[in-house]
């Protein structure tokens, strides 16, 4: 059953400066089945936040349409949350506090029931015993985490990830992939998991959808033949570096055609 | 756990601070008491510690303090919650910003003791001409600072939140009001400083009363050491009120990062 669909999305950024536009994506379409992880790599600039805005529903766009379970989405919803690349918690909130905040603004839970939520969510993103910190007193590391758990206790149907491992150093980068891969096998969202990293999205998704450099187009979308649970070793394995290099090629054409080079994570 | 600290390192600012005050006045007594001072130009700690003493037992200093303090509060007062209350306003309606921003700035750039005359000829010379004085100078500092705390919204906490289907008053009430705090809490530390400038400069203009009409008065009759008491009742008003609002501050900005 397809849970997200955006069909032939384009999209056009106004300069007021220069007094001409950019066509950020053009003619985009993804379809994500229900309860599948699909990670989106393309060059800097392709467009990946901008689809992921449109998708969310904070982004107005020029054609084509997004829906989710068939319904057309024209505005953000309580199906969907994001987790931003920057953590983006209110600093004068709690860990507790800011964990419950998503669930506050819906008003779909009552109190009892975002007490015992934000608790299990604070615990399952391994923060227990944090509730009463500030956002300043965490590493960048538990500050994401803490912006995963509030996203997954709002409880929504599709979970839109932009990069949210990407201020993180290599080993917690890989620590918090194999803690999401965990999170995702008990919570089984549908996951939308944009990132620069070619073999973070391997590792994670079932599909892989790689775009071109701008405007934005799906330049080809990838199976991941690999089996779950996976562990890290699986990043090692020959098979897993064919696809990596495969997809890496696909990247680097497109770089080399707007000029920017870039570096092996 | 905390890092432990020597008696001297927990009072540094206490010991070295103080240390120098008691030294300052012990030399200006001792130059006072050999009578190398002229009382015509500047009074001795022991002079102004007696006129004080005086004052209160004999003179009307209670009633004074009593009267500058009433006209602090009470401008104050009126300052802080409209102030806020207008500040909230402007700074989350566009359309109100740029109504009012004309006559803000005109009125921000005037310096309030022009308008001292005209203040004294709409409320006579008593004490709703005094009210008034330091309400307006406690008044832009408060109104500038919160409509600065309401627009300085993060716009990554905004897009977080409408990405959880907040309504615009959710986005008020939970990120431009908390966000506000400290801005305010700046405002009022600045508008305690200079409504009580306002007080004192308030009551030398005009009327017989208060702690700035005795420094005025002081002056005028040479008598330095009611002039001094007055200075120093300022003063310590001053110090009072500063510190109670970065008490105030420092209870409402717990969340910040360590400095
Ligand atoms: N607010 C904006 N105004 C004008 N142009 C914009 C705006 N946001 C993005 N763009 C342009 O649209 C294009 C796509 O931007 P977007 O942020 O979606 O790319 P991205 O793939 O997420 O890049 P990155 O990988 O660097 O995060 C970029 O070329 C950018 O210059
Ligand atoms: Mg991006």
């Amino acid at each position: 059953m397809v849970k997200l669909e955006a069909s032939h999305v384009s999209k056009r950024y106004w300069l007021e400066r220069e007094g001409n536009e950019v066509l950020a994506l053009s003619d985009v379409s993804l379809s994500i089945e229900d309860g599948e992880f699909m990670a989106i790599v393309g060059p800097s600039g392709c467009g990946k936040t901008s689809l992921l805005n449109i998708i969310a529903g904070l982004l107005p766009y020029d054609q084509g349409s997004v829906s989710t379970d068939g319904r057309k989405v024209n505005g953000p919803g309580i199906d969907r949350a994001v987790v931003f690349q920057h953590s983006s918690l209110l600093p004068w909130r709690t860990i507790g506090g800011n964990v419950r905040y998503g669930m506050e603004l819906q008003r779909r839970f009552d109190k009892a029931a975002m007490a015992e939520r934000t608790d299990y969510f604070i615990k399952l993103v391994g923060l227990g015993g944090f509730e009463k910190h500030y956002p300043s007193e965490l590493s960048g590391g538990m500050q994401q985490r803490v912006n995963l758990a509030r996203a997954l206790a709002a409880d929504p149907a599709v979970l839109l990830m932009d990069e949210p491992f990407a201020a993180l150093d290599a080993q917690t980068r890989e620590f918090m992939q194999s803690e999401l891969l965990k999170i995702w096998a008990k919570a089984r969202k549908t996951v939308l998991f944009i990132t620069h990293q070619i073999n973070e999205a391997i590792y994670l998704a079932d599909r892989v959808t790689v775009m071109s450099a701008r405007p934005g187009r799906v330049k080809d979308i990838f199976s991941v033949p690999f089996g779950r649970p996976r562990s890290l070793h699986l990043k090692r394995e020959r098979e897993f570096l064919e696809l990596e290099d495969a997809i890496w090629q696909l990247i680097e054409e497109e770089s080399a055609n707007i000029g920017v080079v870039l570096a092996p994570d | 756990m905390r890092p432990k600290k020597s008696f001297y390192q927990r009072h540094e600012a206490l010991i070295l601070g103080g240390g120098a005050v008691a030294i300052t006045i012990a030399i200006w007594q001792a130059l006072w008491s050999a009578g190398k001072i002229s009382p015509l130009f500047l009074s001795g700690p022991s002079a102004i510690v007696k006129q004080f003493d005086y004052g209160l037992t004999k003179g009307t200093l209670l009633a004074d303090m009593r009267y500058s303090g009433t006209n602090f509060i009470l401008g104050f007062a009126m300052a802080l919650v409209s102030g806020v209350a207008f500040g909230i306003i402007i700074g989350w309606y566009r359309t109100a910003r740029l109504v009012f921003d004309p006559f803000l700035n005109a009125l921000y750039a005037t310096p309030r003791i022009a308008m001292i005359p005209m203040i004294i000829i709409w409320f006579g010379v008593g004490m709703w001409s005094k009210v008034f004085i330091v309400f307006i100078s406690a008044f832009f500092p408060i109104l500038v600072n919160t409509v600065g705390g309401v627009r300085n919204m993060d716009r990554d906490l905004l897009r977080a939140a409408r990405a959880f289907c907040a309504s615009d008053w959710q986005i008020f009430t939970t990120l431009a009001l908390p966000g506000a705090v400290p801005f305010i809490l700046t405002g009022i530390r600045q508008g305690v400083a200079l409504g009580l400038i306002g007080v004192v400069v308030g009551e030398m203009f005009g009327g017989s009363q208060g702690v700035g009409f005795m420094v005025a008065y002081g002056g005028q009759t040479f008598a330095t050491d009611t002039l001094f008491v007055g200075v120093i009742i300022v003063a310590f008003s001053g110090i009072l009120f500063t510190w109670l609002a970065e008490r105030l501050e420092r209870r409402f900005s717990r969340w910040r990062p360590e400095r």
